[in-house]
């Protein structure tokens, strides 16, 4: 009885779909990746220091011994050709200080992003990825006053180079994984945020990361380090144009939670169903630490994602929050790790996953209880939403509990459809059917959308809405 | 009126345009204009209402701007939020509903009581042409029963038709039906009065049976 569900399978709009004039690049690397390649980012164009050198070659020796990963979606990710990717493009010589000095070229980009006028206001917070490079950066003074340093990766490298190798790729190795090491090899740009003892960071720490150049891998790499008994939250929204040929896009986000600190890292992105977004993202929680993940996944043409936390010292919280949603020809592969290595250790994890025409998303987790780890408690619920009858959803939860004593590990799954009695009831309430469909499915995100500062809650409802609206009705 | 299985529901089902149902004799017509073609949400939009037997849940999605959408959508253009609340105030206080009540998720965990005050107020909001209430009564307790009905008066206008189907008269007394049909296996079997409900309430639907019996072996 789905026949209301399946006669709509149409052409999917994408928001997003405009490029900016391409002869604005101030350089723009060769295609390829070899090691000349990566001296010429990291000691010709960036001027690094020379540790940081040797890191990025040793990081592309390990990319090129590492198989790619044997699970996962193997027939799309097999079809990834490293040869055809520029690794570094630069599309402006200065970082902008101010909203003034913002190239006009680059200020319609945020325009048509319709990025909303409250969050403007936080534009002089902001650290805006345009391309490979950070174009627009500025901090905002009250920060500065409380010792919270919030910059881009390479500035960060440059003027706090004893904190970032401190630790830097101390959370996440080049060894890894596959991407991790091409990441640790190539990275330009991402975030550094450092939090001082004690200090809370009252406004949430916006970043807008964009992809732009045909072919044109994008490597970010965010650290952030919270120290003891401090709190930040950290918001990255992220939209591409849509393109013909593929992008990859492989960060690698860690995040340091010192004694009693707390740090949230909110995500949404969007990208363009051509895209390659395998990315990888893990946290350290020390002793009563916590750390929370909401990741809101939507678009690309396969996703590969799972946000770990690693509850190291006792009484650490990790919280994972993630939606997911797949459309045509989509693969999202996302989910979510998390570690107890300490007693006392609690872990939450949300995974709520959307499947339209046929795409297909899966979560894949891992809950790990080390021996010693006495008391700790996770709990995980995944729920998927189907849109139609050849949407489809997959589950692989993984769970190794090494230590017996007190240990709660609680697993539940649902599987739902949008039912036509549903459809139905909200159609007669004068609802199109796609309006019908928007709703049902924000009210399924809710849970969500309900963690999200309100101006992304209202264009992740409207990004859901477009989707909707894709299947012409 | 009918007994159940007779297909009061189906009818109602069928006049707001439920997908499932396929008409394969006659046309529907409202106010003159073919609507057998039309979606349920254009049908909505004409002025036809559902007060739904079994309302569904949406989880996730609250009340308040289910209510919000559903007007809008009705009206054809965006209401502005101050005059929404007006609206939407005044017409809980006439149901009795409590302010808390909007920010629940739209049927979720309801009570079976309170999702047919629920469909009441959307119909109150909607002010339809022709609305349809599928056993309202049935889940309500003697005082929401006498809050909901002298709501319903109070959204009657002239200008409006309802169609009640209920099983027992205790609602009729408060909405005084002008005309009562009973159905039974999908057909209008007979048609009076109040007096019928009467009849109905205490009796029953056997005494129909036989003469419906008596109709197909007559013919
Ligand atoms: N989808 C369906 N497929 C097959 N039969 C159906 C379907 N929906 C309803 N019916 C049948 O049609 C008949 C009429 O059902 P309907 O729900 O209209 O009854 P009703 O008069 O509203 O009964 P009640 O008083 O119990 O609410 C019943 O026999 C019912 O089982
Ligand atoms: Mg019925």
């Amino acid at each position: 009885m789905n026949t209301i569900l399946t006669e709509n399978i149409g052409i999917d709009n994408y928001k997003y779909n405009f490029r900016d004039s391409e002869e604005n690049y101030v350089y723009k690397a060769k295609k390829g990746l070899s090691k000349e390649i990566v001296e010429e980012i990291s000691v010709k164009l960036k001027k690094e220091p020379k540790w940081m050198t040797e890191f990025r070659l040793k990081a592309l020796d390990i990319f090129y011994s590492k198989p790619m990963p044997n699970w996962g979606n193997t027939e799309l990710l097999n079809q990834i050709n490293f040869d055809d990717i520029h690794y570094y493009v630069k599309s402006t010589e200065k970082q902008g200080r101010d909203w003034n000095e913002v190239p006009e070229e680059i200020k319609k980009t945020f325009d048509r992003l319709g990025i909303p006028e409250a969050e403007r206001k936080f534009l002089a917070g902001v650290t805006a990825q345009y391309e490979s490079d950070v174009v627009y950066h500025s901090i905002r003074e009250d920060l500065e006053k409380i010792g919270v340093i919030f910059t881009d990766m390479d500035t960060g490298l440059r003027e706090y180079e004893d904190i970032v190798r401190k630790y830097f790729g101390t959370v996440i190795p080049p060894t890894d994984n596959k991407f991790a090491a091409l990441n640790s090899a190539v990275w330009s740009g991402g975030s550094f945020v450092y939090v001082p003892k004690g200090v809370h960071v009252e406004i949430p720490l916006q970043a807008y990361f964009r992809i732009n150049t045909e072919n044109m891998g994008q490597f970010e790499r965010t650290l952030i380090i919270a120290e003891p008994g401090s709190y930040v939250h950290y918001i990255e929204g992220c939209t591409a144009p849509t393109y013909s040929s593929d992008s990859l896009h492989s960060a690698v986000v860690e995040l340091i939670a010192m004694e009693g600190a707390k740090i949230r890292y909110t995500t949404i992105q969007n990208w363009s169903n051509n895209v390659y977004n395998l990315v990888t993202k893990r946290a350290y929680a020390y002793k009563n630490a916590t750390v929370e993940w909401v990741d809101g996944n939507l678009g690309s043409k396969l996703t590969m994602k799972y946000p770990a936390v690693y509850l190291l010292g006792e009484g650490a919280r990790g919280e994972i929050l993630s939606i997911a949603m797949a459309s045509t020809n989509q693969h999202q592969d996302a989910g979510a790790k998390i570690i107890h290595a300490a007693p006392n250790t609690s872990s939450i994890i949300t995974s709520k996953s959307i499947s339209k025409n046929n795409g297909r998303s899966s979560y894949r987790g891992l809950i790990k209880v080390l021996p010693g780890a006495t008391n700790c408690k996770s709990h995980v619920v995944c729920d998927a939403l189907l849109l139609n009858t050849n949407s489809r959803s997959d589950t692989y939860p993984t769970m190794q509990v090494e230590e017996q004593k007190d240990v709660i590990v609680e697993h539940e799954a649902t599987v739902s459809k949008v039912g036509e009695e549903q459809l139905f009831y909200l159609m007669s309430r004068g609802l199109s059917e796609s309006e019908a469909k928007s709703m049902i499915v924000n009210g399924f995100v809710e849970p969500f959308t309900k963690e999200l500062p309100m101006e992304y809650a209202v264009e992740l409802n409207k990004l859901i809405q477009l989707e909707m609206e894709g299947a012409v009705g | 009126m009918g007994p159940n299985g007779s297909g009061k529901s189906t009818l109602s089902n069928v006049i707001m345009g439920h997908p499932k149902y396929k008409i394969t004799k006659g046309k529907i017509f409202f106010k003159g204009e073919d609507i057998t073609e039309l979606s349920p949400d254009q049908r909505a939009k004409k002025g036809i209402f559902l007060a739904f037997q079994y309302p569904l849940s949406i989880p996730g999605v609250r009340i308040f701007n289910f209510l919000k959408n559903m007007l809008s959508s009705i009206r054809g253009e965006e209401i502005p939020v101050s005059e929404f609340k007006k609206l939407l105030k005044e017409k809980m206080k006439l149901l009795d509903i409590k302010q808390s009540f909007i920010k629940r998720y739209l049927n979720d965990g309801f009570s079976g009581g309170e999702k047919k005050r629920n469909e009441i107020l959307q119909m109150a909001l909607f002010e339809p042409k022709l609305a349809l209430l599928d056993e309202t009564d049935s889940g309500l307790d003697v005082t929401a029963l006498k809050t909901v009905c002298e709501g319903i008066n109070k959204i009657i206008n002239n200008d409006m038709s309802v169609i009640i189907i209920t099983h027992y008269k205790r609602m009729l007394e408060y909405v005084r039906p002008q005309f009562v049909h009973v159905i039974m296996d999908g057909k209008i079997v007979k048609s009076g009065n109040e007096e019928l409900v009467e009849k109905i309430d205490s009796q029953g639907y056997d005494w129909l049976k036989v003469s419906s019996e008596e109709i197909l072996t007559t013919v």
